[in-house]
């Protein structure tokens, strides 16, 4: 996949590195450490083991385990012990091994960690970092392949935010963590270790602000807005596209709370199609406000309904079907033609 | 044997094993004893009488409280009381949404607060209006709560009391993860003891039930968190009763855990002061946590919108006002010789004045404007809320003289 264009690296740079999203995750995270000793990281197994994902591998054994803390197993007590760290003055950066475990913990997100400031009126904050490996495609049993971001992104007083390379992911979990609003970091697991995904990384660069979208390949036949694990899928379209001559334009969303929609009006009053891909169920999701807010914002520059390429409303199938679940390339190539055709 | 203490089975051969929805006629009338005596292991340290038990292990830890301290105690919970009751009233007339009464528990509040210090850290479930008054948050600061304008109103790292916390037993893991800090901070266990610092807990019977408290326990224990669980068992949670929460006694629960456990008389306000200073002690010095179950009543209902008459016997509250947690200072103050009755008239006049201006501060309270609803939700706020708010503003502003 290409790089982000907005990234330009000088590969031959002392401060740049190659790396894959997993190995760009543990670096922001480490990076964040090393510059706040309130940073602490707290989760299942993310000690000696380094998570189940090794995102977190060797931090514990550079930092410690007073700042890389092997919790109890239970997910409400992760979050809701992290909450009484940022109220005492840490920044908590909190490990849920997998999404589907994430709903113990719905309750001390929505009702304390996302309210704590408003209900004080600014008197208290809770810089609380959440990360979440989230989406599927990587044939396991029930509770690991779903994407519940859409859940959170409801929430006011949340921030959400996915990242989908390398780059990202080491500025993200950064900007994530000195936030002083409450952040979910939502991971693609799928992409962890892809070395296909390796990119250079300058730790020198200038990062793009945390809540931005971002174009990642321009095009003016139509508009593809993706986010995560499903950004690799709209950029290898855009690539078949071309192959029939059709110039596709892919945005990384990147912040799913608050949405920067900007640069996708932008897009679509130009191409004036546009197709949404996520992996979530689509009815009340991310792709439905996506779809309204443009229709509200482009309305006499659409072409075609806003598609969109999801997940089915259904619970996440046995796996050995999720290849029907996933959008796919043909999925979206077909939701292009479709908008195209309209 | 069935006893108060604990749900057993009947020896073998005598019957099918008593449980808690079916106990058996001994148990029903060990239960009963218990719901209103407290258990074998009550400390107490003031009777129900104004008599003053002598105790080994906790008179220590009440050497310093003389007359004066006592009858300091005595105000304290003469303003209380009389802040709550006018506060009810007040949500009678329409003044207040909601009140939640703390009618009966002044002991256990006033006796727990005054047991920090002002580096420790509180946190309330709702009906802590007792200790937020020790921790010298203006009880005017309550009131916005209640008449719903505003979620909370104090600064909690200035006086050390988290906001109220609504949903049942969150609080007890953010208090078990503020104690964390503290250890991390290293204020626990320093050999000047100034150094040191501890976080409390309020919670009821019910809340015992929540996966949050059992997870709360589960954190302070692993960790050496210099925290004190403070369950208010005030025997009601709503309707239900506390046999509908536990097999076992509630402060009995914390040998599970691996820490000590501690049921006092919630309606002593000098066992409720030394048990607490006790508790945060261990806590500071590194023996943490500890559970402490105050056994008390609520006297009133769950709130104003309850009606305890389709639940519970008037009997019941009729027991327990035998064990008024003012009256026993009162009479034990006058019979030892340590106040005339100048001195409770003059009480009884400063929280006349109290209540007085906490109805006229009520009356007066202003709603918050419609700008309210948009601030604070973020630290960095989104384009898209401020171009909420602005689009609202000014629809508003295009009614006829700005009014909706």
């Amino acid at each position: 996949m290409a790089a982000p264009v907005q990234s330009p690296v000088d590969t031959q740079s002392a401060s740049t590195q190659t790396m894959t999203i997993g190995k760009a995750l543990n670096n922001g995270l480490r990076a964040a450490m090393e510059a706040d000793p309130k940073v602490l990281v707290m989760g299942e197994d993310v000690g000696k083991l380094g998570g189940v994902f090794r995102v977190t591998d060797g931090l514990q054994k550079d930092f410690g385990e007073h700042r890389v803390l092997d919790t109890p197993l239970a997910e409400s007590g992760i979050v809701g012990t992290a909450i009484g760290l940022a109220v005492r003055g840490y920044r908590p950066v909190c490990e849920i091994q997998f999404e589907g475990f994430i709903f113990p913990a719905f309750d001390q997100i929505s009702s304390q960690l996302a309210k704590l400031r408003y209900r004080t009126q600014g008197k208290l904050k809770a810089p609380v970092v959440i990360r979440v490996p989230f989406g599927g495609g990587i044939g396991a049993v029930e509770h690991h392949s779903e994407s519940p971001e859409s859940l959170f992104s409801h929430i006011p007083g949340l921030k959400v935010v996915s990242c989908s390379n390398p780059v990202d992911a080491y500025w993200m979990m950064q900007q994530a963590i000195t936030s002083d609003d409450p952040v979910m970091l939502f991971e693609p697991k799928k992409l962890y270790h892809s070395s296909a995904l390796k990119a250079p990384v300058d730790t020198t660069a200038t990062p793009d602000p945390l809540h931005s979208s971002r174009v990642v390949r321009h095009g003016d036949s139509a508009t593809i807005a993706a986010y995560g694990p499903s950004l690799p899928v709209a950029l290898d379209a855009a690539t078949a596209a071309q192959e029939e001559g059709r110039s596709l334009e892919v945005i990384d969303l990147r912040t799913l709370s608050p949405l920067d929609l900007g640069p996708v009006f932008e897009s679509v009053r130009r191409t004036g199609r546009l197709v949404v891909v996520s992996e979530a169920s689509s009815e009340v999701s991310l792709a439905s406000e996506v779809a309204a807010r443009v229709q509200q914002e482009c309305f006499y520059s659409l072409e075609a309904p806003v598609q969109r390429v999801t997940g089915f409303d259904t619970p996440y199938p046995p796996a050995k079907l999720e290849e029907h679940f996933l959008p796919d390339l043909d999925r979206v190539l077909h939701a292009v033609d479709n908008a195209l055709d309209w | 044997m069935p006893s108060p203490e604990q749900w057993t089975r009947p020896d073998p051969g005598a019957g099918p094993a008593a449980t808690a929805a079916q106990p058996s006629p001994e148990q029903v009338i060990a239960g009963l004893r218990a719901t209103t005596e407290g258990g074998a292991e009550l400390t107490q340290l003031l009777t129900p009488e104004g008599e003053r038990l002598a105790d080994s292990r906790f008179d220590p830890y009440l050497a310093d409280i003389d007359a004066e301290a006592l009858r300091g105690l005595y105000r304290d919970m003469v303003l209380v009381r009389r802040a709550d009751r006018e506060s009810n009233a007040m949500q009678r007339q329409g003044q207040l949404g909601i009140w939640v009464p703390l009618l009966g528990q002044e002991a256990a509040q006033v006796g727990s607060g005054r047991a920090l210090r002002p580096a420790d850290m509180a946190f309330p479930s709702y009906r802590e209006h007792g200790v937020a008054y020790t921790r010298g948050i203006d009880f005017r600061d309550l009131l916005g709560i209640f008449r719903c304008t505003d979620h909370s109103g104090w600064d909690p790292a200035e006086y050390g009391f988290h906001p109220y916390t609504i949903v049942i037993g969150n609080q007890v893991l953010n208090a078990a993860g503020y104690a964390m800090g503290q250890k991390f901070d290293g204020k626990v266990g320093n050999a000047d003891d100034v150094d040191n610092e501890a976080t409390i807990v309020y919670f009821g019977d019910g809340a015992t039930s929540q996966g949050d408290v059992h997870e709360g326990f589960v954190w302070g224990a692993v960790y050496d968190a210099p925290v004190v669980y403070f369950c208010q068992n005030n025997q009601w949670a709503i309707s239900e009763p506390t046999e509908r929460q536990s097999r076992l006694p509630l402060y009995q629960r914390a040998r599970g855990y691996g820490f000590p456990g501690i049921r006092v008389d919630g309606n002593d306000v000098l066992a409720c002061l030394a048990v607490t200073r006790w508790a945060l002690d261990e806590c500071r010095h590194g023996n943490g946590p500890v559970l402490i179950e105050a056994f008390t009543y609520r006297m009133d209902a769950h709130t104003t919108t309850d009606d305890p008459t389709r639940y519970r016997l008037s009997d019941e509250l009729e027991a327990w006002k035998l064990k008024d947690p003012i009256e026993r200072v009162r009479v034990h103050l006058a019979r030892a010789g340590c106040a005339e009755q100048d001195f409770f008239d003059g009480v009884d006049a400063e929280a006349d004045e109290f209540a007085a201006q906490l109805r006229d501060f009520c009356f007066n309270m202003p709603d918050p404007p419609p700008e309210r609803i948009f601030s604070e939700v973020y630290a960095d706020t989104p384009a898209a809320l401020d171009a909420q708010r602005e689009e609202y503003l000014s629809y508003l502003a295009g009614f006829a003289g700005g009014e909706h």
